[in-house]
């Protein structure tokens, strides 16, 4: 199947501005489902709102564009209820980690199976660039017209407290590195997190001295590595990228099974 | 399942009349005076296979029934006032979004924390208002169990029928009371599905296009048909759009599929109204009060009835004012600040003849409290 297979080009042209990360991550994540020849019917994906939430609408897969913060309790309830169909769950930064932070720490908590995808640009870009937690300090944002003082989250080290099984980093530069992490994310038995950092050139980048879309992706060469590499090791000032976590850990939907084969009399494995 | 008799709290009148009509998934968040019901579908759902989920919180459990619903399964959550608040974003989604699902409010005294473990019927317009934007909703309620149990099995069929969340709105006292249940027998209340597709694999499917009666066939997710639902103002394959003509009929149809059969999802019962001078309206646990009172009275020769609402929301105005022509006055008894009163008096030829006998200090409202105030009404003196 050629990746066009995949999109819904009723729904097109797509409301991304040009040079948007986020277009970069729905190649990565097509070719991904591509790549494991997965079933169209198979897959649902949720998204909550934003501009990267728009994603669901162009994919030829059941899609749930829900509220602000909460595509992960909606991605829960079709998953525990229908364990057989495969969840994508494309977020932004805000939506992931800001309103839908608790939800993102208890599904990892939980480790049911999904995947989590944070799509990382660091600001709000359909309100018109407000500071995310993913800003970080010394930033300027509509809402920090000072520069930020608050503090930004390692969405590695939170989902990996939080009990994620597989937790992972790539860029929208580094798009082959990001469709195998994918691939592993989906195939992954558990609650998967990708962060994939992603640039905002009309809000992030302007205004933070950022560059075009180009500059943006040349910096997330510049500035990160692979994690286990000699240039991290000597500039750990880097941000790591690669697979920090991968485990395999009782899975949700499949604990709840077994308690429900108990009660029917059957035998637990 | 056959026929037996038990001797139940309300909220468990409320899980077996779940469990009657095929619930298969329960998500939650425990709150008083609600939690019975969570707690009793943690343990009969996964003995019939079905899911039970307790959430992080209320707008998470309210998301997860949703997210369920869509595979195509029987849905419900259940919270109490201030969880109830948080829920309305997500209800608002299931209204705009046309996803069946129910959502039990055992209500508690408010604003705020208010009165955890005390009896209110104080949201009764929050069932009607809480969200934003226009919408219809239905609201059920009942002042007993073998109701409870009745309107619970008719929620989840008014849900399925009409695609809506549809809301329980008992109050502490019923939930928390004990007394009869009969739950019938498999098959003695019909029990609806949501209408299902007959489109084929391969066909387009227009997932928000009405038939000539209004119903919108689904599609499970997971299923043959793949389609986009979210809460924006969408067309007829669920795709966004803010065309006018679009948004414009949306939202009729959001209001029209409810408002034009209130008359089949109006539920009610009548005590004593035969010749009635005075009717008392009263639901929930206050309409125990109401109906004692006039069961009292009627032996004296006094002229009281009562008006008993098992629905509220649509508000049965027509019936109302039908029932209420020629009282010499109407008393609406409620624990509240007149939430049904109001509307009552929008609805009667007379309002001026529209009285409020409530109580919100946590307590039940008594006969003797309802009393109290028809003597005033009478010319009779307190
Ligand atoms: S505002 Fe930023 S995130 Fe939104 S579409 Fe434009 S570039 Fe992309």
């Amino acid at each position: 199947m050629s990746v066009k297979d995949y999109l819904r080009e009723r729904f097109f042209p797509h409301m991304w501005c040009p040079g948007c990360g986020h277009g970069t991550v729905l190649n990565s994540l097509l070719r991904a489902v591509e790549g494991l020849g997965l079933d169209k019917s198979d897959i649902v994906m949720t998204s909550g709102i934003g501009c990267s939430a728009r994603i669901s609408g162009y994919v030829d897969f059941h899609s749930l564009h829900t509220i602000h913060g909460r595509a992960l309790a909606f991605a829960t309830g079709v998953k525990f209820s229908k364990p057989e169909l495969k969840l994508l769950v494309p977020m932004g930064d805000g939506d992931a980690l800001a309103i839908g932070g608790n939800h993102f720490i208890h599904a990892a908590r939980r480790n049911i199976d999904m995947t989590a995808i944070v799509m990382n640009n660091r600001i709000y870009g359909m309100t018109g660039g407000q500071f995310s937690p993913l800003s970080g300090v010394g930033i300027k944002a509509t809402t920090a017209p000072y520069l930020t003082i608050d503090n930004d989250f390692d969405v590695v080290k939170m989902a990996t407290a939080a009990g994620a099984s597989f937790v992972a980093r790539s860029t929208t530069y580094h798009v082959l590195e990001a469709v195998d992490i994918l691939k592993k994310a989906i195939d992954h038995k558990g609650f998967s997190v990708v962060e994939i950092l992603s640039q905002c050139p009309t809000h992030f980048g302007r205004k933070n001295k950022g560059g075009d879309a180009s500059n943006m992706l040349e910096s997330y060469k510049a500035n990160t590595a692979k994690t286990g590499s000699k240039a991290l090791a000597e500039n750990p000032s880097l941000i790591a990228r690669g697979i920090f976590v991968d485990e395999d850990r009782p899975e949700y939907c499949e604990s709840y099974d077994g308690i429900i084969k108990r009660l029917s009399g059957g035998t637990e494995s | 399942m056959n026929k037996h008799i038990k001797f139940v709290q309300g909220n468990e009148a409320c899980v077996e009349g779940a469990l009657y009509a095929g619930i298969d998934f329960f998500a939650g968040y425990p709150i008083t005076p609600s939690t019975e019901v969570a707690e009793l579908l943690a343990e009969r759902l996964p003995r019939k296979g079905g899911k039970f989920i307790q959430m992080e919180d209320e707008i998470a459990s309210m998301c997860a029934i949703i997210g369920a619903s869509l595979t195509g399964h029987k849905v419900m959550t259940a919270t109490s006032g201030p969880g109830f608040s948080l829920k309305q974003e997500a209800l608002g989604y299931a209204c705009m979004a046309e996803i069946p699902c129910v959502v039990v409010n055992v209500q508690r005294g408010g604003p705020s924390t208010g009165n955890p473990t005390h009896v209110s019927q104080g949201d009764v317009n929050q069932a009607r208002w809480g969200t934003h934007g226009d919408h219809s909703i239905i609201t059920l309620t009942a002042s007993n169990h073998q109701d409870v149990f009745a309107m619970t099995v008719d929620a989840f069929n008014l849900a399925e029928t009409y695609r809506t969340p549809v809301i329980l709105l008992f109050d502490e006292a019923v939930g928390h009371m004990r007394e009869k249940l009969v739950v019938p027998e498999e098959g003695e209340i019909p029990l609806v599905d949501r209408l299902r597709t007959s489109v084929g694999k391969g066909v387009d499917y227009h997932p928000y296009l009405p038939r000539e009666d209004g119903r919108l066939p689904m599609s499970d997710f997971g299923g043959d048909h793949r389609y986009n639902v979210t809460g924006l103002f969408h067309d007829m394959w669920g795709f966004p759009s803010n065309n006018p003509g679009v948004v414009n009929g949306l939202l009729h149809h959001l209001v029209d599929k409810i408002e034009n059969n209130v008359h089949a999802i109006t539920r009610c019962r009548e005590h004593y109204l035969e010749g009635a001078e005075y009717v008392l309206v009263s639901y929930g646990s206050s309409a125990r009060s109401a109906i004692h009172l006039a069961k009292n009275r009627r032996e004296r020769g006094e002229k009281i009835g009562v008006l008993e609402l098992q629905s509220i929301w649509p508000f049965p105005e027509a019936m109302i004012r039908e029932r209420c022509r020629g009282a010499r006055a109407v008393i609406v008894v409620e624990m509240n600040m007149g939430q049904v009163m109001r509307h009552v008096k929008a609805a009667v030829d007379e309002p001026e003849r529209v009285f409020l006998a409530n109580r919100i200090d946590g307590h039940l409202i008594t006969p003797t409290d309802i009393k109290k105030l028809l003597r005033v009404i009478q010319g009779r003196g307190v």
